[in-house]
């Protein structure tokens, strides 16, 4: 198999067997989550919750109050850069655009390349740094698992196989491309069976949270 | 209660996984912000009091349970199904490192409501026999004394004499028909009657029918605490039973935390249905007091620059939060917030049946210095709180940390501050 036929097997049947994976993993790992069910709530709420809920899934994108950032602040900042870098680099850069175009037949305007280039690599340095702070704050060194390791891994191979292809460095074009869009695949593979799913299932835990708490009159 | 074995302690943990816990699970990705957020691992410094880690064997229990990919894990021998020995190793996290206060819920940047986790992680370690002592003491005297304190209606009933006696007010007995039924924590009755006094006067002062319950005048639960369901709904059930029969519009919840989280909030679901009558904590109904004019104050301000301390349960896991403000608005003209307060206060270190826990009074004792920081940064003469516990641990907190600085129950300082009539 060469660059190019290998290329050809990383966007064609691979891709269809990585989406087969997410979508099938995703509904496998929602239902298991929906058949729990919920308990019922009988004591006379001051609001349904339902603001409160959504107000909760969206207020969490929000930094929060000033006595948190300030005990959080690293964890918080290099997350926002990693997570916004993320998603930036994922749905405005034009290429990118092409392709969920092709798939989902609609599309935007993109950010131009070398802003996409300073955001990805903005983005980078910041999983660096939240790696090394894996490894050297006490409380991450203790709770982390192979998960954690494995998650960073799959996130951070995306980015940087993606600034290796833009800029043509160390291998040849379409094999790096090849290997960028693989890693994209590996990532939807594995998305659904790990804490990676956090990407969906935040919803509804900032949702039961939030929905609870203003059925007692609380905003969180 | 039948008696704890594992089985039952797994079962209860498995039978307490909903939705939202398996949302929580999937969602946590260990960046260690509720650990920011839990005083116990702030005050310590060891990561091992991080509040995601208190859950590790619910965590268990639900991947291998309800997870495809945990029950091939286990099957493929690659993960260790939960053990009574680790159930064990938990009780210091599940019981004494966790006040139950859900500041860690505040700030978990996916949403996880850690606080409602360990609640029902507790369900599993009592069923499983891995309660502490003082919380099982506590919770046998509660059901077969009627009070966690041990204490009787007739250690009430003197209370009540001289309260009588020092008032010269009357308190109501099973009034049949009357607006209020006033419960009281084993605490207040002990060490703080003048709750009781205060309420009286208040009542007097706004021209309200009340009673108290010779039935059910205790209020705390400790089957919540403890983590037991089924104790928790009998100890619900005779305040329910004693405020239909005495056919009052409003239970009063008192001066106590997790008192009002359990009969305002838990109680209904505990019970299966509605309540027909409302459940109020007694600031909630101050507040409506002073909202309807019926207030009078003498017109003399506190003074002393004074700051108030929300019990978690009636704050942040209550909702109550503007009541007090409003209140200490009415009488008092130096009052100042500390930097953390209202919802996101820090706990005085001996809520969710801590204070009980006797192996926790030293780690509990250590914690505290959140709370003496606060106020130290603040520079108060007086501290305000509504809850009896709070009260008696920041008491033995300020003894420890040899600091002096007096504390009253909101209730009893809006008491002093009426008109007579």
């Amino acid at each position: 198999m060469n660059y190019t036929e290998f290329l050809l097997w990383v966007r064609g049947p691979a891709f269809h067997f990585a989406t087969a994976i997410l979508v099938l993993g995703l509904t496998l790992r929602f239902l298991e989550m929906l058949f729990l069910g919920s308990p019922r709530q009988y004591a006379a709420v001051r609001s349904n919750g339902i603001a409160g809920g959504i107000r909760t899934v969206i207020s969490r994108f929000a930094p929060p109050e000033p006595g948190v950032f300030q005990r959080s602040w690293f964890i918080i900042v290099a997350g926002y850069l990693f997570h916004l870098g993320f998603f930036i680099s994922f749905f405005l850069f034009a290429p990118h655009i092409i392709l969920l175009k092709s798939l989902l037949g609609v599309s935007w305007p993109g950010l131009p390349a070398p802003v996409i280039n300073i955001i990805t690599i903005i983005s980078l340095f910041a999983m660096i740094t939240l790696l090394i702070n894996r490894w050297y704050y006490p409380v991450l060194r203790f709770l982390s698992d192979f998960e954690d390791y494995l998650s960073w891994t799959l996130a951070f191979l995306p980015l940087f196989t993606g600034y290796l292809a833009f800029h043509h460095i160390w291998l040849p074009y379409p094999l790096m491309l090849a290997l960028h869009i693989l890693s994209v695949e590996i990532l939807m593979i594995v998305l659904p069976f790990t804490k990676l799913i956090h990407t969906f299932t935040f919803i509804i835990a900032r949702w039961t949270n939030g929905a609870r708490a203003a059925q007692k009159g609380v905003q969180v | 209660m039948s008696a704890a074995t594992f089985a039952r302690g797994y079962q209860a943990l498995k039978e307490n996984i909903d939705i939202s816990i398996a949302a929580y699970f999937q969602s946590c990705v260990h960046c260690g912000m509720c650990a920011d957020a839990c005083l116990f691992y702030t005050e310590t410094n060891d990561p091992k009091y991080t509040p995601i880690h208190k859950l590790a064997p619910l965590r268990k229990v639900w991947e291998q349970e309800y997870t495809l990919l945990g029950r091939l894990k286990v099957w493929l021998g690659l993960a260790q199904p939960l053990k009574d020995e680790e159930l064990a190793e938990w009780k210091e996290y599940i019981y004494d490192s966790c006040t139950l206060c859900g500041r860690c819920s505040m700030v978990c940047p996916v949403g996880n409501d850690l606080v409602y986790m360990i609640r029902k992680a507790r369900e599993g370690m009592a069923a499983a026999g891995h309660a502490p002592a003082g919380l099982i003491g506590a919770t046998t005297r509660a059901i077969q004394i009627g009070s966690p304190m041990g204490l009787k209606w007739l250690a009430l009933q003197t209370q009540i004499k001289h309260v009588e006696n020092d008032t010269g007010l009357t308190i109501p007995i099973d009034q049949v028909g009357a607006e209020f039924l006033v419960l009281m924590s084993a605490m207040e009755i002990i060490n703080f009657p003048e709750y009781l006094a205060a309420v009286a006067k208040i009542m007097k002062h706004v021209g309200k029918t009340w009673t108290i319950s010779t039935e059910a005048f205790e209020a705390t639960n400790s089957g919540i605490q403890i983590g037991a369901s089924d104790i928790a709904k009998e100890l619900v059930s005779r305040i329910v039973k004693a405020a239909e029969k005495l056919q009052v519009k409003t239970v009063i919840s008192p001066e106590c935390g997790h008192a009002y989280m359990a009969i305002r909030w838990e109680g209904p679901n505990l019970m299966g249905r509605y309540f027909k009558f409302q459940v109020k904590h007694i600031l909630e109904v101050l507040d409506e007091f002073r909202d309807q004019g019926k207030l009078k104050t003498d017109g003399i301000f506190e003074t002393a620059r004074l700051t108030y301390h929300d019990p978690c349960q009636i704050a942040r896991r209550g909702g109550v939060i503007e009541q007090p403000r409003n209140l200490l608005k009415l009488i008092a003209r130096n009052f100042v917030e500390m930097a953390d307060h209202g919802k996101m206060n820090w706990c005085c270190g001996g809520g969710g049946g801590v204070s009980a826990i006797d192996e926790a009074h030293e780690l509990r004792t250590k914690v505290f210095n959140r709370k003496k920081n606060q106020l130290q940064e603040l520079k108060v003469e007086k501290l305000v709180t509504a809850c009896a516990n709070c009260r008696i641990i920041i008491e033995e907190g300020f003894e420890a940390y040899q600091m002096e600085l007096p504390i009253i129950g909101l209730t009893e300082m809006v008491a002093e501050h009426l008109v007579e009539k």
